[in-house]
């Protein structure tokens, strides 16, 4: 598997569209400094060891609050995915198609991240295809874990 | 019986409905409090009852109606009971119900009006993003991805579903073909008047793929209300009551974990609920008459009537389709006003008004010899609700 570097991937969508925030109380930190280092990261509960994502304050399966990150290789899934044509925000106006999926980690428990697929929005999108990610850096901002289809 | 006091089944019946005109989104020459007003006038009017004398208040989704302003405003003598389900979309439209024939069956009511107001031009719509330069969590997940809307979130389930289960794009077409039917005898509806052709479906645009435009409820602006009591109140009034044999309302397993990670994805989140519904009701999917099933989107309502158990998931190509649901001849008669996607988006609430003009036998397109009406509220958001009313 090969990490990409945020060369590969200028912004998917246009520049105004929203970028996330860590949540306020400090859930998620972790998770978007990761992705400004280029390191996927999941939450894993340290007593039974179980993924969780998105990621919450106890641990659903045992209930512990001892909760930590764990870097996960660059590697998922197409688990479902859709290609959006109706601009749904005054950022995609004029934009688009666009792809979006739904990717698993079988690194991490099977679970789910949300991204882009990167590449002709046009293309044909098979679930069940390897994909790795794509850092896509924000300067002063977030950056997003994109995905783009595996090499063969 | 233990069991048998620890039911609502039969102990409540629907004796009132009311609604306002429906408008276009953004249309209502009035305020969305007015709307709420005059859709519970209506219904207490139907059921024959003065507006004084409702006692409570369920709604659902947010609505922005206190009850108490309400019960102010109409100088209701008592407010004894208030409710709001929580959740978005229409998931609580039946939940609201519950709430209210819970409450009665209970004694804390009397009179329970179920209301759902909506004025999107006064407040704002749902189908469109806000502009903010970050989102936060769980946002921060879906968002900066252009997953926004609710079309987008529920698109994704329906397409897992399709491809678990090898179905193709023509249930989908189907039951938005058999809305756009209803609504053609249906004066009150939105879309009477504008009939949908398969080929007008086929060259519609894309919203999201797997959904058309024709997949996708409309945005609307009105008002609706329903009066419920207890079964002997019902009696003595004006209207045939249509009594509440079961409503439920719930989430499947962790259906809300965050960044779509619900283990069971391709769903409606009905597997429980259904199962108790049908329990408390004491029937089975062959028994029900007519249903009325919540369209946020076409995909959302072949999923609610698999998990309804009304065919198997490998069987939605053949058995969904607009002869098998066209009243009043089809098997299953399906959205028999038009429902969200062609009479009006009143969250929902509409469908409730419909599963009761069926039991009246006053529906635009009525079925013969009504029974069992059913109505499922709110498809793939978290909770779902639904309700089984009979003659």
């Amino acid at each position: 598997m090969t990490a990409t570097t945020s060369n590969d991937a200028d912004r998917y969508l246009p520049d105004a569209m929203p970028l996330p925030a860590p949540s306020g109380d400090g859930l998620d930190s972790e998770f978007w400094d990761a992705t400004k280092r280029h390191e996927l990261v999941v939450q894993r509960c340290n007593a039974c060891r179980t993924w969780q994502f998105g990621p919450e304050w106890v641990c659903y399966n045992c209930h512990s609050f001892d909760l930590g990150w764990e870097k996960v290789p660059d590697r998922g899934v197409i688990y479902s995915w859709e290609r959006c044509w109706h601009p749904v925000h005054p950022a995609l106006k004029d934009f688009g198609p666009y792809l979006v999926v739904l990717v698993e980690l079988p690194d991490a428990g099977n679970v789910r991240m949300v991204g882009n697929l990167l590449g002709d929005p046009l293309q044909e999108v098979v679930i069940g295809t390897g994909v790795v990610a794509a850092y896509e850096d924000h300067e002063g901002g977030a950056t997003l874990v994109q995905w783009r289809v595996a090499d063969a | 019986m233990v069991a048998a006091q620890h039911t609502i089944k039969d102990k409540v019946a629907i004796v009132g409905i009311g609604e306002t005109k429906y408008y276009k989104h953004g249309q209502s020459p009035v305020a969305e409090f007015r709307l709420v007003i005059e859709a519970i006038k209506r219904a207490a009017d139907d059921a024959g009852i003065d507006p004084r004398d409702i006692d409570g208040y369920c709604s659902y989704s947010g609505d922005r109606n206190d009850p108490a302003r309400i019960a102010a405003a109409l100088g209701s003598k008592d407010l004894a009971l208030s409710t709001m389900v929580w959740g978005g979309g229409g998931g609580g439209g039946s939940a609201a119900m519950a709430n209210g024939v819970a409450g009665l069956a209970a004694g804390y009511a009397k009179y329970v009006c179920v209301f759902r107001g909506l004025a999107q031009g006064q407040f704002g719509r749902f189908g469109q993003g806000r502009a903010m330069p970050e989102v936060p969590w769980p946002m921060s997940y879906v968002v900066p991805y252009g997953l926004i809307s609710p079309a987008q979130s529920f698109a994704m389930r329906v397409r897992r579903f399709m491809h678990e289960h090898n179905v193709g794009p023509e249930p989908l077409k189907a039951i938005s073909l058999t809305s756009y039917h209803h609504a053609q005898q249906n004066p009150r509806a939105v879309m009477y008047g504008r009939p949908l052709t398969p080929e007008k479906y086929d060259q519609s645009r894309w919203i999201v793929e797997p959904f058309h435009l024709y997949d996708c409820c409309m945005e609307n602006d009105g008002a609706a209300a329903v009066i419920l009591t207890t079964s002997d109140r019902a009696e003595d009034l004006k209207e045939k009551p249509a009594f509440v044999m079961a409503a439920s309302q719930g989430s499947d397993y962790r259906q809300a974990a965050g960044a779509h990670n619900a283990p069971d994805y391709g769903t409606s989140n009905f597997k429980t609920v259904a199962k108790r519904l049908y329990e408390m009701a004491e029937i089975s999917p062959e028994d029900v008459d007519v249903c009325q099933s919540y369209e946020n989107f076409t995909g959302g309502v072949m999923m609610s009537l698999v998990e309804h158990g009304f065919c198997e998931p490998d069987e939605c190509d053949e058995f969904m389709t607009v002869e098998n649901f066209r009243a009043p001849s089809g098997k299953l008669p399906l959205n028999t006003s038009g429902g969200n996607l062609a009479e009006c988006y009143m969250h929902g609430l509409e469908l409730v008004t419909e599963a009761v003009r069926q039991i009246r036998g006053t529906s635009p397109n009525q079925v013969s010899d009504v029974e069992v009406s059913m109505v499922c509220s709110g498809p793939m958001v978290a909770p779902v609700s639904d309700m089984i009313l009979r003659a």
